[in-house]
């Protein structure tokens, strides 16, 4: 009678739910710009206080006219990745001219986050979709979903610290009609100063450009830091009393 | 079985003659029993959600905060005053509990006078900074205090964030306070060696706004405090205002010319200038009072 019981709870284990995530990537910084969208990211994948992944690409093309890219869960990434690689086959099988705009991955993957949460075992993570139009006059678009669901769209976005510390930054100096190189260097610019202050972030980034020509994505490259001041090198305690 | 007994106020008086008064203990208990009717009464801490900043540039050191002092979710006070008065050439921003900030720098204040007057010298900040790590540490966190202490002195000029618990770092750029990361974001991106006096205060002022403007516990307006080795203090109170009142009435109050409404019938009535109000029998022993009450009116 016990071994019937025994087997049961043995072999049957409770359906778990995500309560925490284990790999996760950090910040996503993207601005609109003149020509299209621009969007940054480092390559780490962190394991708590570990720098376990050093070469992880978090910015991913869907189609042609879409970039997606994703901070949080890494596994959760690369399932979303599956997913929409699935539904891009199924475009390219279909063969008739026409792909999903960046605004309908944008939609699609705010439901799929919002079930997930509604069912309490979400996605961990701050998922961000930029793309142009297809055709002429074509609009860029960008937008952004988190784990809960939550999703809009807006000229500037970012993810994870990024929020607090990029954000005032971007806020102040992003302009709608920045060139391909004024936007780079804010971006840039946003992200150094992000590695100086996040502890789960590395000085080696990819870069998305997505543009009425298509979606381009980098390989990885370093930006300048410095950390020679003068008052960090010889602090004002150690100066010479005779100035 | 012992039974409950309600006791009155004598009678709890008289059993806790003597020894110890536990009273109050019976109160915390009650109020941390969870009990909405009680928990509920209990006043939320006037914080400073706060943004502070400071800055050492090529003469000395500039000093910035926010004016916003919040209780909960709500702005108690719009234009309080961050940046403490330590000594005549140090000052210090304050973030955290308002009491705890004011009190704390108020007293370190009081001893650094003393102790000027013992020694005959000007005050170091880094006596300030000891001062005010001691005490924070011996209370280990409970008081509530993020400073960002600056002045300038014989030895030079520094700049020091002293935390609640007691732990101190020595920078040459500093901010705390929930708006912290906004004003370090800008300090990160605009900071260089040898900075003059007008970019060091642009900067600061830039920090401050940051804080202002994206974190929701800062607000109001800019102080700034200028800490130089040539030109001693100067405290720039409301540096900036960019939070005024949009719509304001008309500066002299509720004021309405004489025919804004309009008048359509007069009638004047004189009052007695003087009104007795006969005295009644009273059962008092003290019949010799006057009771009678005269009014007069001029």
């Amino acid at each position: 009678m016990t071994s019937r019981f025994q087997a049961a709870s043995s072999e049957v284990s409770p359906i778990q739910h995500t309560v925490s995530p284990y790999v996760v990537g950090a910040s996503v910084l993207a601005i609109k710009y003149r020509d299209g969208v621009m969007m940054i990211a480092d390559t780490m994948g962190s394991y708590g206080n570990m720098a376990r992944f050093k070469d992880f690409h978090r910015l991913h093309k869907v189609n042609s006219t879409t970039a997606m890219g994703a901070s949080g869960e890494l596994s959760d990434l690369q399932y979303i990745r599956d997913m929409l690689e699935e539904l891009t086959l199924g475009d390219f099988q279909q063969d008739d001219g026409s792909q999903l705009t960046a605004k309908e991955v944008h939609s699609y993957l705010a439901r799929v986050l919002y079930n997930r949460r509604s069912r309490v075992n979400p996605l961990w993570n701050e998922l961000v979709v930029a793309g142009v139009e297809p055709g002429p006059n074509g609009q860029a678009f960008l937008g952004t979903v988190d784990l809960y669901g939550s999703n809009y769209e807006e000229d500037i976005i970012a993810t994870g610290y990024g929020q607090y510390i990029a954000m005032p930054l971007l806020r102040r100096e992003w302009r709608a009609d920045m060139t391909k190189q004024e936007a780079r260097t804010l971006l840039e610019k946003c992200m150094t100063v992000l590695f100086y202050r996040h502890c789960r972030q590395i000085n080696r980034y990819t870069l998305s450009d997505v543009t009425a020509d298509g979606v381009d994505i980098s390989e990885p490259f370093e930006l300048e830091v410095k950390w020679n001041y003068k008052q960090f090198v010889v602090p004002t305690a150690q100066q010479s009393l005779v100035q | 079985q012992t039974q409950k007994r309600t006791m009155n106020p004598s009678q709890v008086l008289n059993a806790n003659k003597g020894g110890f008064d536990f009273e109050l203990s019976k109160r915390n208990e009650a109020l941390l029993s969870g009990n909405q009717a009680l928990s509920s009464k209990v006043p939320k801490a006037m914080k400073t959600g706060t943004t502070i900043a400071g800055i050492v540039y090529n003469d000395g050191v500039v000093l910035g905060a926010d004016t916003r002092a919040t209780e909960g979710s709500i702005t108690c006070d719009k234009n309080c005053e961050k940046i403490h008065y330590i000594a005549q050439n140090i000052y210090c921003c304050g973030a955290g509990t308002s009491a705890d900030t004011e009190n704390t720098t108020n007293l370190i204040s009081s001893q650094l006078e003393l102790h000027k007057l013992q020694t005959g010298t000007e005050p170091r900040v880094i006596t300030a900074m000891t001062r005010l790590k001691q005490r924070l540490f011996q209370y280990q966190g409970h008081i509530s205090a993020a400073l960002v202490l600056g002045g300038v002195d014989a030895t030079g000029a520094h700049l020091h964030t002293v935390w609640p618990h007691g732990s101190t770092d020595r920078l040459p750029f500093a901010t705390m306070g929930s708006g912290s990361l906004a004003a370090m974001a800008v300090f990160e991106a605009g900071y260089k060696d040898d900075l003059d006096e007008k970019e060091a205060v642009a900067l600061v002022d830039q920090a401050i706004q940051a804080g202002i403007w994206n974190d929701l516990g800062s607000g109001g307006n800019v102080d700034i405090c200028v800490i130089s080795k040539t030109n001693g203090v100067s405290m720039k109170r409301n540096y900036r205002t960019p939070n005024e009142r949009k719509f304001r009435s008309d500066l002299k109050g509720y004021h309405f010319p004489r025919g804004t409404t309009e008048v359509t019938s007069e009638s004047v009535e004189m009052f007695d200038p003087s009104i007795v109000v006969p005295s009644e029998p009273d059962d008092n022993d003290d019949k010799n009072d006057d009771n009678d009450s005269k009014m007069d009116v001029e």
